[in-house]
This record gives C-alpha cells, sequence and structure tokens, in this order.
C-alpha cells in the first residue's frame, strides 16, 4: 500500500484530464492570435498567408491518419505471419 | 605520440580487453575508451594521416577535416553515452561487439580509401549482428540472419563497385564519385541500402525492434548515420537523392502510426528522420549540407534517448507493444520525462535541438524552390510529430493504465538517459557549440520569430488532430498485428529459392552422400576383416555357391584368424637370410 500513495495519479481523474486539454486548446488559440501579428518572410507566397501552418499541420494529421488505415488494410497480418 | 592512432584503432583494438577486467574496473575501462578516443581525435592534425602501404595502394586510416570531425565527435559521444546506459550487461560478447561497431563506424568515417573503407564497413555489419543475435530467442535469430543477408548482399554490391571503380579510374580515393558510370551506380546502390532509402530499407524495422536493449541505442545510432555521411561525401547534389530523401520522409510515418511495436514505430521514424538527411545530401548547398551534418548529430541523441527510453520500458517490464502497456508514468516518471524530451526533440518543437537542426534543411529546400518537396517534408514534419512525438510517449506512458506496476531502471541507465535529454535541450537553446563546428561557416538563425510560430502552428494543430481522431474514435487502434513492408518481396520468393534448393541441390546431396555412406561401410567392413575376400575367392574357386553378403556379415573371430606372432617372426628372418644373401 505505501508504493500506492508515491505513484502519479495526476491524470486519472476526468477532471484534470478535461483541465489538461482545456489549457491545450487555450494555448492553440493564443498561438493564432500570435501568428496575425508576426512578420512573415517565406521562401514560397503561401507561406505568408495567415495560419497556414496550422491549417496545413491538421490536414496532414487527418489524412495521414486516414491514409494509415487505408495502407492497414493492404499490409496488416497475423503476428505469425512469416513462421 | 598519441597523434598517430587511427580513431577507429583505440575501440577495436580496446575491446578485446574488456574480457579481461571485472567489475568496477571494466566499468571504468569502458567508459575510459570513449574519453580516450576523443582525446585522441582532438589532438589529430586536420589532412591526411596514419597512411599505410598495402600492395600498390596507400590505405589511409585517418583523414581529418571539417565533415569527419562532426561525425567523428557524435560517433564518440553517442558510445560513451550507449556504453553508459549498458553497464549492467554481464554479457562480454555483446560489450565488445559494441565496441567494435563502433569502432567501424569511426574507421568509415575517417578513412580516406575505398578499400579500407569496405573493410570498417564489413567490421560495422558484424558487430551490428552480433547486438541482433544476443537477445536468446528464437525470433531475433532469424532476425539477424536476415540482417546479415541484407547487409552481406549491400557489401558484395559495393565490393564489385569499388572493384570497378579503382580498375576504370585508377585511383581508390575515397571522396567525391557522383553518379556517372556502372561503377559509380555500385557503389551507390552499397551506400543506399545502409542508408535505407526505399525500397532497401526493410531490413531496418526488421531487425532494430529484435535488437537488445542496449544493442538497438548503438544501431539506432551508428549504422544509418555512417551511411549518412558516406553519401554526403560521395555523392553530395545527386539530384535522385532529393526525391528518394523526400519520400523517406513521408511513407515510414503511415507504417508507424499503424505499428504496434513500440521500436518498430522508432524504426519507422528513424527512416524518416534519415528521410530529411538523405533530401539535404541531395540539394547540395553548404547550407543543405550543415543541416544534413547538424541535423545528424542533434538525430543520434535523440534517437538514442527515445530507444533508451522505451528500451527501459522493455527492460523493467519485458512488454514493448503498445497493446500492453498505459500507465507507466506513474512508476517510471524520469523515464516518461526523459521520452517526452526525446519526443519533442525529434519533432522539432522551439528550444529542442531538433529545432535548430531540421530548420536548416527545410531553409535549404525553400532557398531552392522545391515546392513540392517543401510540402512533402512539411507534411512529415507534421507526422512525424504525430507517431514519434506523441505516439511513442502516449501509448507507453499515458493512455488507458494496463495496470503494470513497475519502478525506475537502474542507475546507469538513467544518467545516460539524463545526460542525452540534457544534450537535447541544451543544443536546443544554445545552437552555437554545435554551429561551430559545422562544415561550412554558418550564417542562419532558427529563433526567429516567424520559424517559431510556424513550426508551433504546424506541431500544435497536428496534437490537435490527434487528440480530435482519440476523442472520437477514428484513431486506427492498436492492434497485435504485423504490417508487410518491401521484405516481402524478398522473404516470399526467398521460400521459392529455399524450396528449389532442397528439391535439387539438396536432393543430388543427400543421394550422394547415401551412395558414399554406403560404400565407405563396406570399406569399413572389409577392413575390420580382411580375410573375407581371400575366403570368398577360396570357395568360388572350389565351385561353393555362397552369398556375397552373407560373408560380409560374417563376424570377424580372433581365435580362428589370428596369425601366431612366430609366424611374421620366422617370416621376417627369412626375409632378412634372402637379402643378406643377394646384397652381401
Amino acid at each position: 500500500m505505501k508504493k500506492r500513495k508515491k505513484e502519479l495519479t495526476f491524470l486519472d481523474s476526468t477532471k484534470n484530464r478535461t483541465r489538461v486539454r482545456n489549457y491545450f486548446y487555450i494555448s492553440l488559440l493564443i498561438l493564432l492570435i500570435i501568428d496575425l501579428f508576426v512578420h512573415k518572410h517565406g521562401h514560397f507566397s503561401w507561406e505568408t498567408v495567415p495560419v497556414f501552418f496550422a491549417v496545413y499541420g491538421f490536414i496532414s494529421c487527418v489524412s495521414l491518419i486516414f491514409i494509415a488505415k487505408a495502407l492497414r488494410l493492404l499490409v496488416k497480418r497475423k503476428e505469425d505471419y512469416y513462421d | 605520440m598519441i597523434n598517430s592512432v587511427p580513431p577507429a584503432a583505440i575501440f577495436i583494438i580496446g575491446a578485446f580487453l574488456i574480457p579481461f577486467l571485472r567489475g568496477r574496473l571494466k566499468s571504468a575501462y569502458m567508459l575510459l575508451l570513449p574519453v580516450l578516443a576523443f582525446i585522441n581525435l582532438h589532438n589529430m592534425p586536420k589532412g591526411k594521416s596514419c597512411i599505410v602501404k598495402f600492395l600498390d595502394y596507400n590505405l589511409i586510416l585517418a583523414r581529418v577535416d571539417n565533415l569527419s570531425l562532426v561525425f567523428g565527435y557524435i560517433f564518440i559521444l553517442i558510445t560513451f553515452i550507449a556504453v553508459l546506459y549498458a553497464l549492467h550487461v554481464k554479457d562480454d560478447r555483446q560489450h565488445i561487439a559494441s565496441f567494435c561497431y563502433a569502432g567501424g563506424a569511426l574507421g568509415v568515417t575517417f578513412t580516406g580509401d575505398l578499400l579500407s573503407l569496405y573493410v570498417f564497413w564489413e567490421i560495422l555489419a558484424v558487430g551490428s549482428v552480433v547486438l541482433v543475435c544476443a537477445q536468446k530467442t528464437k525470433e531475433p535469430h532469424s532476425a539477424a540472419f536476415r540482417y546479415f543477408l541484407w547487409h552481406f548482399v549491400g557489401g558484395i554490391i559495393l565490393l564489385a563497385g569499388i572493384i570497378l571503380y579503382v580498375h576504370t579510374r585508377g585511383t581508390n580515393e575515397f571522396s567525391y564519385i557522383g553518379l556517372s558510370d556502372p561503377a559509380s551506380y555500385l557503389i551507390f546502390v552499397g551506400f543506399c541500402l545502409n542508408a535505407v532509402v526505399f525500397p532497401l530499407h526493410a531490413w531496418l524495422p526488421d531487425a532494430y525492434p529484435r535488437a537488445t536493449v542496449t544493442g538497438a541505442v548503438f544501431m539506432s545510432a551508428l549504422t544509418t548515420k555512417s551511411a549518412v555521411y558516406i553519401l554526403a561525401r560521395t555523392f553530395p547534389g545527386a539530384d535522385i537523392l532529393i526525391w528518394a530523401g523526400a519520400f523517406m520522409t513521408c511513407f515510414p510515418i503511415f507504417y508507424a502510426v499503424i505499428e504496434n511495436d513500440m521500436r518498430g514505430v522508432l524504426a519507422y521514424s528513424l527512416i524518416n528522420q534519415v528521410g530529411f538527411m538523405i533530401c539535404g545530401i541531395g540539394i547540395g548547398t553548404p547550407l543543405a549540407i550543415n543541416g544534413v551534418t547538424a541535423h545528424a548529430f542533434c538525430h543520434i541523441i535523440y534517437k538514442a534517448l527515445l530507444f533508451m527510453s522505451v528500451g527501459s520500458v522493455l527492460h523493467m517490464t519485458g512488454k514493448i507493444k503498445a497493446t500492453d502497456l498505459g500507465g507507466l508514468y506513474k512508476t517510471m516518471p524520469f523515464t516518461a520525462i526523459c521520452c517526452i524530451i526525446g519526443a519533442a526533440s525529434i519533432s522539432g518543437i522551439p528550444l529542442t535541438s531538433g529545432f535548430i537542426s531540421k530548420s536548416m534543411t527545410l531553409s535549404a529546400v525553400g532557398m531552392e524552390h522545391l515546392p513540392v518537396i517543401w510540402f512533402m517534408l512539411y507534411f512529415a514534419s507534421a507526422g512525424v510529430f504525430h507517431h514519434a512525438g506523441i505516439k511513442v510517449p502516449y501509448f507507453t506512458f499515458f493512455s488507458d493504465d494496463s495496470g503494470i506496476r513497475t519502478k525506475e531502471p537502474p542507475f546507469n541507465m538513467c544518467l545516460a538517459m539524463g545526460i542525452a535529454a540534457f544534450l537535447c535541450i541544451f543544443l536546443g537553446v544554445y545552437p552555437q557549440p554545435l554551429y561551430s563546428i559545422l562544415p561550412y561557416p554558418v550564417d542562419y538563425v532558427p529563433y526567429t520569430a516567424f520559424h517559431v510560430v510556424g513550426m508551433l502552428e504546424l506541431l500544435m494543430f497536428g496534437a490537435l488532430a490527434f487528440t480530435l481522431l482519440i476523442l472520437s474514435g477514428y484513431y486506427p487502434a492498436e492492434l497485435r498485428a504485423i504490417n508487410l513492408d518491401t521484405d516481402w518481396f524478398v522473404r516470399l520468393p526467398g521460400r521459392g529459392v529455399v524450396w528449389l534448393c532442397n528439391h535439387t541441390l539438396n536432393a543430388i546431396r543427400s543421394m550422394t552422400q547415401a551412395l558414399f555412406s554406403k560404400e565407405v561401410l563396406s570399406v569399413a567392413k572389409i577392413s575390420k576383416h580382411p580375410y573375407i575376400f581371400l575366403e570368398l575367392f577360396w570357395n568360388l574357386i572350389q565351385g561353393k555357391r555362397v552369398s556375397y553378403q552373407e560373408f560380409m556379415d560374417r563376424p570377424y573371430n580372433d581365435n580362428f584368424y589370428r596369425i601366431p606372432i612366430g609366424l611374421g617372426a620366422c617370416l621376417a628372418i627369412v626375409f632378412l637370410f634372402v637379402y643378406g644373401v643377394i646384397f652381401i
């Protein structure tokens, strides 16, 4: 029982999880606001579009997941496939 | 005097003293070797030294210049960290293999001619094979064999290229080669195999997850990065590498997302990171080569850190699959923090080493105005954060509690992780020491508001996608399964080759063996019973019908066949007498 006391249990409660997520969402919002005030000097024209990187990052990761899911249909095999 | 020692020699020769030492002395000795190697390298004069004459060729064992020096420093540094991480391992074989392996990498880095390059290349391969098969179970053994075959084939292609190159160009100098003739293409393919260029990459995700916990740390650092160094020296500016590299950054991240083995995820992200370097080599401008070198330097540290932290989990719990892990931050907080620092670095979050190095390559792409490549690399940057940056720490240390209760790994492992984590942050905050040793003068400022905000947006909104997909249940669940890779095209036909050999060559062999063993058996029988032929012959003269087999099976009867010793003596005397009569 003594050992159990030492454990970190911060993320066990749903309340804390939600709180962490909310901080994350707020930081995203702050980042978008900062973006509007930053001087942009990219090599390509689209780099200077406001919040371009945020949109591209989001789209990249969503498409990554869906392509990966499709890839899984093609390449997934049982663990003993080669045995 | 110490200046005359080739950098590789300290590791390779020093390795063989390890079995003679015990306890703390051994630990101290193993930690001292990288320190000695560093002092030796630091004192070495720039230019070529340690030249040995072999046949008609000069073997240059130490060619120290700006490019080789950076790679030499990082190989020695990571050897120190990885040896510290592996100090608790009792198996001397692994320690010797590790040092030979690191020595091979140093040899490859500092050699100035193609012949000794090949020798060190093979030492590198053999050292790493031992680290894969040191796991005492069947699965790593077959993985080690496949790994060996891949590198054996790569080595043979490289050797063929080198021989052709030396023959056609009349020089064995190891410097810029460039893609032009068949020899250069063969050498290129040999190098590309070690640099995990698609489709020659499949050996890496096959072998690395199966290596020992400590061996994987060495492997993550040495093989691919020594190949990166070699490509940067021999084929900078080869256009094909731009596309090969960009493709390498993208395709492994899909695999990493659906991979269940955590070290498998790291193996795929390793290919992705090497892709950035290969792309930079293809661009070949001073900024790009600086980017490649800085990225390799930082990558070695944070990738080793990730392999160390995930390896610690495997060491302590015996489990490594995402389906078995979760909630470990409760009992391994230090390891979790180290893993997060490594994950942040590989993702290129500002104030970590990944940011100050990877952004150089990205800028080089921008300066060359390669829009498609630019989009691919930024896609990969977001993707690497997604799988290595979030997935690895999340599914290992957070996620749903797996119920595993363990504790932090031994002190030496924690210390090694701590040093690597410190370096990740230190280089991220203060990159000048690294920038000052890069091959070309650095005129690059990583921390501009535009860079920092742009990268943060890319990554944080990637994280938002991860969060939303996990919450909505769209994120692909971790499954107990394997995913086919390009090695499928080798492994399945490989079975056909084995079947063919078994039914043709092996059949001839077993037939011949059966035939000869029968003959050998009868000769053995005759030698046991030499009178048998006389008896058979005598019976035939007398007209008796006897079977050969019956005679062969008849046992040798001591009392019946033994000739009295006196008969032999008598014959000898008679012979002497005749001899005397004739010659005297």
